[in-house]
């Protein structure tokens, strides 16, 4: 589904501080499977998930979504296929304070012209899936770590994406928590959604749902296993 | 169509939920724009209805006065005037008027005395304006003494007061009989204020003036649009003034609102990134800050606007009275005819409106291109 071929990906380039976050990946992530990009921290795992989803572009080789060459895309077609293709969860979960979780579900449907009613309707479904619904109106800021990362879930699956990004998503959660988050994962990988996660927690990367781990160091791959 | 429509419902319905995220900020803002609008507002309804209104008034006036000039200063006309007036062609009519001031002394004011063509007064009576009624607590059928020129008294019974809704020219109306006023002045007969020409076509109305000029060369002529661009250019002058000394508060109003609008928390940066992140284009950003802005401005120009109106013309323009009216003891008590200008609407609207939502897009734009990726980060 997803084809990276020799990527490399250089920040300040051409400065005295210049930095190759990632020095040629060649890696294919197949449909419908769970994957873990495990690292130490610099290793590069959250810049690979960033070219992956699309939020960023690589310095030089190229990245294909469905035999699809995205790597130059300008960044307007890179945001609609971010739209539609894929869902983030993010490490510090990234929900805005202030409105309430439902309404945090919605904000990535905003664009899409929804109806409002439909689209309320999708998001408490969500909500009630991931059992949170009882705190569909309460304030982002309310929330504890593990509430946060449910209504993060639920707004990345609002627009139906085929893929799911969760960047080191037990890094804020403890055990009991992170295990409920892997039972998410488990029924989000039966509904046929592709998983890919950064995560250097053992209880992620030796867990049966995950089907490949892909281990990453200075910026290169280290081992393939599964 | 239906997926556009929806789309700028779903942007708006978000920009309020973000503008009541930070009420703190928003209404601060409101209050201030809304009373900056409400200021500039007040002075354009206030001198603009005045200036419309001594129009309409205007209109009703002579279309040339002429006055006789004795040493460059304004003296009475001898009636013999009249006939050689009259002999000009084109002159409609013409009449002889008398009026001048009188100072009462228990009032410490000046009243206009005028003798009007209609209705006669008979003599020994008196019909006053609403100032000079409020200034002597008078009534009709009360009685008003007043020393004439030769030190005897005359009196006047008060035969009715003259409405409010001119009060902007007849506050301090005091009008006679043509004999009571001789008699207070001691004018012989024969002899005038000035006088009132009519002319049968308002285009010759220069040539006419022309031609009084000429035939009476001791005289001055005045031209009803001169008195009318006198009145336009005091009250531009008034506006003129009182907008400069607002200056000050515009300015600080300016930087404020630049401040402010232009100013991104790491806060919002932070929430624009996460738009960006769940597949918002850098145009949706903008657009729903844009909004924002507008949102922000609009209210406080629709509201400044309203208590503006209402400021001026249902309360009297209380707060800018002394500037824009001119100093007086018998200030007039009316109430000035709503007009609003489409122009000036526009005009206030773009000075106020436009530049806000600007400065709140330009910060904006350069943190929507910024990469998505840096809230992975």
């Amino acid at each position: 589904m997803i084809r990276l071929t020799d990527v490399r990906k250089a920040f300040n380039q051409g400065r005295e501080n210049e930095f190759w976050a990632l020095k040629g990946i060649d890696l294919s992530v197949e449909a419908g499977k769970v994957t873990v990009f495990r690292g130490p921290s610099g290793s590069g795992k959250t810049t690979l998930l960033t070219l992956v989803g699309c939020l960023a572009r690589p310095t030089s080789g190229r990245v294909r979504l469905k035999d699809r060459d995205i790597s130059g895309l300008p960044e307007r077609f890179l945001t609609d296929i971010r739209r539609s293709t894929f869902g983030f969860v993010f490490q510090q979960f990234n929900l805005l304070k202030g409105i309430t979780a439902i309404e945090n579900v919605m904000i990535p449907a905003y664009p899409l012209g929804i109806d409002r009613t439909e689209l309320s309707r999708r998001a408490h479904a969500l909500l009630e899936r991931l059992d949170i619904a009882p705190k569909a109106r309460s304030n982002a800021e309310w929330l504890s770590g593990g509430e946060a990362q449910r209504v993060a879930i639920a707004r990345a699956l609002i627009n139906d994406p085929e893929v799911v990004i969760a960047d080191e998503p037990t890094a804020n959660l403890d055990s009991e928590r992170s295990k409920q988050f892997l039972d998410i994962v488990e029924t989000l990988k039966e509904s046929g959604k592709t998983v890919l996660m950064t995560s250097h927690d053992p209880l992620v990367c030796e867990t049966a749902v995950v089907d490949r781990v892909v281990s990453l160091r200075d910026g290169q791959l280290v081992e393939r296993g599964g | 169509m239906n997926s556009w429509i929806g789309k700028q419902r779903n942007l708006l319905d978000f920009t309020l939920s973000s503008l009541s995220r930070r009420r703190g900020k928003t209404l601060g803002m409101l209050a201030v724009y809304t009373s900056i609008v409400f200021v500039l507002a007040s002075v354009m309804l206030f001198s603009h209805a005045i200036r419309r209104e001594a129009a309409i008034v205007l209109v009703k006036s002579p279309e040339v006065l002429v006055q006789r000039m004795v040493a460059g200063r304004h003296d009475l006309i001898p009636a013999r005037y009249l006939d050689a007036i009259r002999g000009i062609r084109g002159v409609q009519s013409v009449e002889g008027r008398l009026w001048g001031y009188l100072f009462d002394p228990s009032a410490a004011a000046n009243y206009t005395l005028m003798v009007p063509a209609s209705p006669r007064i008979e003599p020994g009576k008196v019909i006053i304006g609403d100032a000079v009624a409020r200034a002597r607590s008078a009534e009709p059928g009360d009685l008003m003494s007043f020393r004439a020129h030769d030190g005897t008294l005359v009196q006047f019974k008060v035969d009715g007061a003259i409405g409010r809704e001119s009060a902007l020219v007849s506050a301090d109306l005091f009008l006679v009989s043509e004999t009571d006023f001789r008699r207070l002045f001691g004018i012989p007969e024969g002899l005038f204020t000035d006088l009132a020409v009519s002319v049968r076509n308002p285009r010759e109305v220069g040539k006419i003036a022309e031609k009084i000029d000429a035939a009476l060369p001791d005289t001055r002529i005045v031209l009803r649009d001169e008195i009318l661009r006198t009145y336009e250019s005091v009250f531009d002058w008034r506006e003129g003034m009182l907008l400069v000394l607002l200056a000050g508060a515009i300015l600080a109003f300016a930087i404020f609102s630049w401040e402010k609008a232009s100013g991104l928390s790491a806060e919002e940066k932070r929430e624009i990134g996460i738009l960006k992140a769940v597949g918002w284009e850098t145009g949706d950003v903008i657009r729903l800050k844009m909004l924002e802005g507008l949102v922000v401005s609009l209210s406080a120009f629709l509201l400044g606007y309203l208590l503006a109106y209402a400021h001026v013309f249902h309360l009297g323009a209380g707060l800018f009275e002394p500037a824009l009216k001119g100093w007086a003891v018998m200030y007039p008590k009316y109430r000035l005819t709503p007009f609003v200008d489409e122009l000036q609407v526009a005009t206030l609207f773009f000075f106020t409106v436009f530049p806000y939502t600007v400065a709140t897009v330009v910060p904006i734009w350069r943190a929507a291109i910024i990469d998505p990726d840096q809230v992975m980060r």
